[in-house]
């Protein structure tokens, strides 16, 4: 186990480094630089305000040593100054990530959870009503488009119910503190963790519903039945624990997924997350703070993909980690 | 003579495809008596082992029972609710199959998966319930039984899980065991030993034993008695030797013709004699004798119905030319024509 750890830790800064490389240079390919959309803003630029700019900037320097002097901080773990912003990235970073991380967190576990749950009961009454409905439905969700189921849900719950608030994170007049704060939280975020959500929710519906029928054609299924157990014990204890692997399988590979999906879902809604902060970043040319971003996520994804491993070992017996 | 453990009367399995259904199984009956270990043999495809999970009602679908009756310590399965049926399932009647690789759940314990058994039949502790379970995995001669309790099947070799298999299937004292090709994954070694641990367990415990197989050897070392199904019928039934020394079907024969043998023929080798031809299909059936088309004694009545069953050599036989065992070489080549 230690040195499973030791060596995936090894290849996971060689991974982490490779991809802050990879970024780097795929960012140089977009046209314009910040002086320039800085420049564009600003109305009427001389060609002397761009150069001092960039020069401010560090974007007048070849670009070897801007690529050195990246590494450089990489490697000490510095992620710059934003100059469009007039902050450190890791400052920036550090505002924005737990919203992000609280709206991934709360649709995946949504998502799995009662996706999971569908998927159970249309298995376990595969080819009757319910199989049906809970299969149409996830359909349904999984062919429409997320922005505009969170559009219609702001439309339904918000605009003509009135029941919960349209965008942001927390009500501004408020000034609530402690549980307070955290239910005017809680209910600013079930809209939009709803609307990330039920995409993904279709999908571990129909995956949960597959895994689960195909571990009910399997051999050891019969012997449990052939033993005289009850059907609900052998749903839960021999099939769905072996349905399970899948399913985390699929969770560890759209976790990196669903980072870019929250873009969508911060802008509808307003949400002060990291997706909406690449967004702005990307547009702006601030290749400092879009660098930090990416960095960071692919830290996030990279860990997330560890403790996929992890789960696995507890829940299949037969992977060892070595 | 007292009623058998295990009645099986006139049983027919129908698969359903579309609007047709097709019989997999047809009007079978035999019955086995307590201690009794009953063969039945047969080529792949010939219904032995839907036969073996109708035995506890769990013939999966799109197939059923669709005639007959098994009957089992004289209560009709037929007539008995799912509910019942569980109850029935694992503790009066229990099944060990082909696969031990698979046939065991890899993220339970084996200790678990035995428990389980004994737990859902029985109203005792769990610790009372994991006592038994290790007895039982001593019972068959796992080593270390206490340790191995709590390995997870991919630990333990085939033979070993088949052993954990048979531990699970005797927890409850069954009346019948119902063994699907239990070694045909197996060493030869170690099927000579899960053999003879379930012959030594079937004397201790009085439990009948239907023992599936394709194996003639298998069946000549630990079968008291043998049914030849052929396409879905029973071809022929009879005590071991008698059918050893003379067969009667021409099918039986060809089975037991094309046996390997050691030290016949140059250098110990000789080609392996086969039966012509194969199983035909659910939906290919001939009418008349099914075995007809492979048969070199097959004649024109034999095509038109099918042969039923009379007793014979101390069995019963399903052939309209048994009685020409020795046929003389000149017609079998006007047969062959």
């Amino acid at each position: 186990m230690a040195r499973y750890l030791k060596r995936s830790l090894g290849q996971i800064a060689f991974v982490i480094i490779g991809i802050a490389v990879i970024n780097f240079f795929l960012l140089r390919l977009a046209p314009g630089d910040a002086a320039q959309v800085m420049a564009g803003e600003a109305g009427s630029a001389t060609p002397e305000y761009m150069a001092a700019l960039r020069q401010q900037f560090g974007l007048d320097q070849p670009l070897y040593v801007q690529f050195l002097s990246y590494l450089k901080n990489v490697l000490t773990l510095n992620l710059g100054y934003s100059f469009r912003q007039g902050m450190p990235v890791s400052e920036l970073i550090a505002l924005r990530l737990p919203a992000t991380l609280l709206l991934m967190g709360t649709s995946i576990a949504f998502a799995v959870s009662v996706g999971g749950t569908l998927g159970f009961l249309a298995a376990r009454h595969a080819g009757r009503l319910a199989d049906t409905v809970i299969s149409s439905v996830a359909l349904v969700f999984y062919a429409t488009p997320v922005f505009w189921i969170g559009v219609m849900l702001v439309v339904v719950f918000s605009v003509l119910l009135d029941w919960l608030p349209v965008g942001g994170m927390a009500s501004i007049e408020s000034g609530l503190t402690g549980l307070g704060y955290a239910a005017d939280v809680a209910q600013h975020l079930i809209l939009p963790a709803l609307t990330l959500g039920l995409f993904y929710l279709a999908i571990y519906t129909r995956l949960m519903r597959a895994s689960m029928l195909e571990v009910y054609g399997q051999d050891f299924v019969r012997t449990a039945r052939a033993k005289g157990v009850r059907p609900r014990r052998i749903a839960l204890r021999h099939v769905l624990r072996n349905a399970l692997l899948p399913i985390v399988t699929t969770l560890g590979v759209q976790l990196g997924s669903i980072l870019g999906g929250a873009i969508l879902v911060e802008t509808v809604f307003a949400w002060p997350g990291l997706g909406r902060l690449a967004f702005e970043a990307l547009f702006q040319r601030d290749l400092n703070l879009l660098l930090g971003i990416l960095f960071c996520s692919s830290v996030v994804v990279v860990f997330v993909n560890l403790a996929v491993d992890l789960a696995y070992t507890v829940l299949d017996p037969r992977i060892e980690l070595s | 003579m007292s009623e058998p453990v295990l009645a099986v009367e006139n049983l027919s399995i129908a698969f359903a495809s579309g609007r047709t259904t097709r019989r997999a199984v047809h009007d079978l009956s035999f019955a086995v008596d307590r201690g009794e270990t009953l063969a039945i043999v047969g080529e792949s495809g010939c219904g032995k082992s839907i036969t073996a999970l109708s035995l506890l009602g769990l013939v999966p679908p799109p197939g059923r029972i669709d005639g007959g009756r098994v009957r089992l310590e004289g209560r009709d399965l037929a007539a008995l609710s799912e509910a019942e049926l569980r109850k029935v399932r694992g503790a009066r009647i229990a099944m060990i199959f082909q696969e031990p690789m698979t046939a065991l759940n890899p993220v339970l314990t084996i200790g678990e998966q035995i428990m389980e058994a004994i737990l859902e039949h029985e109203r005792v502790g769990r610790a009372a319930a994991r006592d038994r379970a290790i007895a039982l995995l001593e019972r068959v001669h796992i080593p270390d039984a206490r340790r191995r309790f709590s390995d997870f099947p991919h630990r333990l070799s085939g033979g070993m899980r088949q052993r954990v298999m048979i531990a699970m299937a005797l927890a409850l004292s069954p009346a019948v065991l119902v063994a699907d090709e239990p070694t045909t994954a197996l060493d030869v070694t170690i099927q000579a030993q899960i053999l003879d641990l379930m012959d030594e367990l079937k004397r201790e415990s009085g439990t009948a034993v239907v023992l599936i197989t394709h194996d003639l050897g298998v069946v000549a070392q630990h079968a008291d008695r043998v049914l030849v199904m052929y396409a879905g019928r029973k071809v022929e039934e009879r005590a071991t030797a008698d059918l050893f020394a003379r067969p009667l079907h021409p099918y039986t024969r060809g089975l037991i013709a094309a046996r390997p043998r050691l030290g016949s023929g140059r250098f110990g080798r000789q080609r392996l004699v086969e039966i012509p031809g194969t199983v035909p299909s659910l939906s290919g059936r001939p009418s008349g004798c099914a075995f007809a088309p492979r048969c070199a004694l097959a004649e024109v009545a034999c095509t038109v119905a099918v042969p039923p069953l009379v007793a014979a050599g101390g069995g019963s036989v399903a052939c309209l030319r048994s009685g020409d065992v020795h046929v003389p070489e000149h017609r079998r080549e006007a047969l062959d024509a």
